[in-house]
């Protein structure tokens, strides 16, 4: 009985979340730009368009979602398929941009105007599980303590990203260092070719023009 | 065993968790890509009297902006802006139903834009679910408790500021970084080429003035 309450309320929940359309054999990507050991949870759900309705079916039978994760040097860390309904997780190793991208794996070869898809979708960085901890704590000492465990996890959430923020204004700071660098190489070289090529121009015309008895 | 004891406690628990559920902020915040003269569309169920926050911002693409709008359930738009690269906006819901908020790149031809959004709808819960309506003045544990809670929201805000202009600065430098080699290189050979046909162009004028007027030596 108690497990069918939980289901229930995370089902209601799911229903009514944020949505958008893509067309069905469209795929969508959504970035996520997170420090390492980060645990992201995604949960969507996709609704079919009915031509004859003109509406949205209440589910998609038949349809199922692939799902691919991939690091910005294109290591995947997730590529699976399932079913209309759903929820993925990935753990990041290494900090970065991490791209999540839903396609469906319609097979209907020809997608005529009208055929499209709703998928709701939402995203979770960090762990958040302890709200369903708190609501079944028993007595004041245990929910406050629920309480401080989920902000000391934000705590470190903070932290690492502030780490992680470290490490890339490092980055930034070598590339704006690398591009004074270039100009200011560029510059003395660009003289000296200017000055060595109008020498060669002058020598070689002088030549040129004494030898034809010009001059 | 207690089967008949459990169902109050069961039903009290779910109305304890539909309560959390329907309090907590829900929303979405993303960063995705939207191509060159396209449109993307969000949509969102909002109660009535709710209030919503959206705050976006380009991070990559062009010259960084976007349009943006915002409609209601019953398609009147309540926000429109053109060519922002940042902006917040927040309403409070008269209308229950599905609001629409849509990112346009469509006078764009040839830039793809990235663009991060946060979309916000309802206050946040307080910390502790019974905070409003106690007999008893909170422990200074939970006011403790409290005040972290507050000061953690305000850091993990303007962190995620900074991470947006840092992503925005370090791709501009990286852009910079990039044309800079470019140029160099295309410059070096166009030097090389343009005075090399100089000095081949002076050559052809003389000599072929040369062989009309003069006689050849015999």
């Amino acid at each position: 009985m108690q497990t069918l309450t939980f289901v229930f309320s995370f089902y209601f929940s799911l229903s009514t979340a944020f949505y958008f359309h893509v067309g069905e054999r469209e795929e969508k990507c959504i970035i996520e730009d997170i420090p390492s050991d980060t645990l992201i949870t995604g949960t969507f759900k996709i609704q079919q368009w009915d031509i004859h309705r003109q509406d949205f079916l209440e589910s998609a039978p038949g349809l199922g979602m692939f799902v691919t994760v991939r690091t910005y040097n294109d290591e995947v860390l997730l590529s699976t398929l399932y079913g209309p309904q759903g929820r993925f997780y990935f753990t990041s190793h290494s900090p970065g941009e991490h791209i999540i991208c839903l396609e469906s794996n319609s097979t209907r070869l020809v997608s005529f105007g009208g055929s499209k898809l709703r998928i709701h979708l939402e995203i979770r960085v960090g762990q958040h599980d302890l709200d369903a901890a708190i609501a079944q704590a028993k007595d004041k000492v245990n929910e406050v303590s629920f309480k401080l465990e989920h902000l000391i996890e934000q705590i470190e959430q903070i932290v690492k990203e502030q780490n992680y923020q470290r490490d890339r204004e490092e980055n930034f700071r070598m590339i704006s260092e690398d591009t004074n660098g270039n100009v200011l190489w560029w510059a003395f070289a660009q003289t000296l070719i200017f000055i060595s090529i109008g020498i060669f121009q002058m020598k070689y015309l002088k030549d040129f023009f004494i030898a034809k008895k010009l001059v | 065993m207690g089967r008949a004891g459990a169902h109050p406690a069961s039903a009290l628990l779910l109305l304890l968790l539909l309560v959390l559920r329907a309090e907590r902020p829900r929303g979405a915040e993303l960063t995705f890509e939207l191509p060159d003269s396209a449109r993307q569309c969000f949509h969102e169920a909002v109660e009535r009297g709710a209030k919503f926050s959206l705050d976006y911002q380009v991070i990559t693409g062009g010259h960084y902006d976007v349009d943006c709008y915002v409609e209601d359930p019953l398609g009147n738009t309540i926000y429109r802006e053109t060519k922002k690269q940042y902006d917040s906006f927040t309403h409070r819901a008269e209308v229950k139903g599905v609001y629409q908020f849509c990112f346009s790149n469509e006078f764009s031809t040839f830039s793809h834009k990235t663009i991060y959004f946060d979309f916000q709808v309802g206050d946040e819960p307080p910390i502790l679910p019974d905070m409003g309506n106690r007999v008893t003045a909170l422990t200074q544990m939970e006011s403790a408790c409290v005040t972290i809670h507050e000061a953690l929201k305000t850091v993990i805000d303007s962190q995620t500021h900074y991470r947006l202009r840092e992503a925005q600065d370090r791709a501009r430098a990286e852009d910079l970084n990039s044309r800079v080699s470019y140029w160099s290189v295309g410059e070096t050979v166009a030097l090389f080429v343009v005075s090399f046909g100089q000095v081949l162009l002076l050559k052809s004028f003389f000599t072929e003035k040369r062989a009309g007027p003069r006689a050849p030596h015999s």
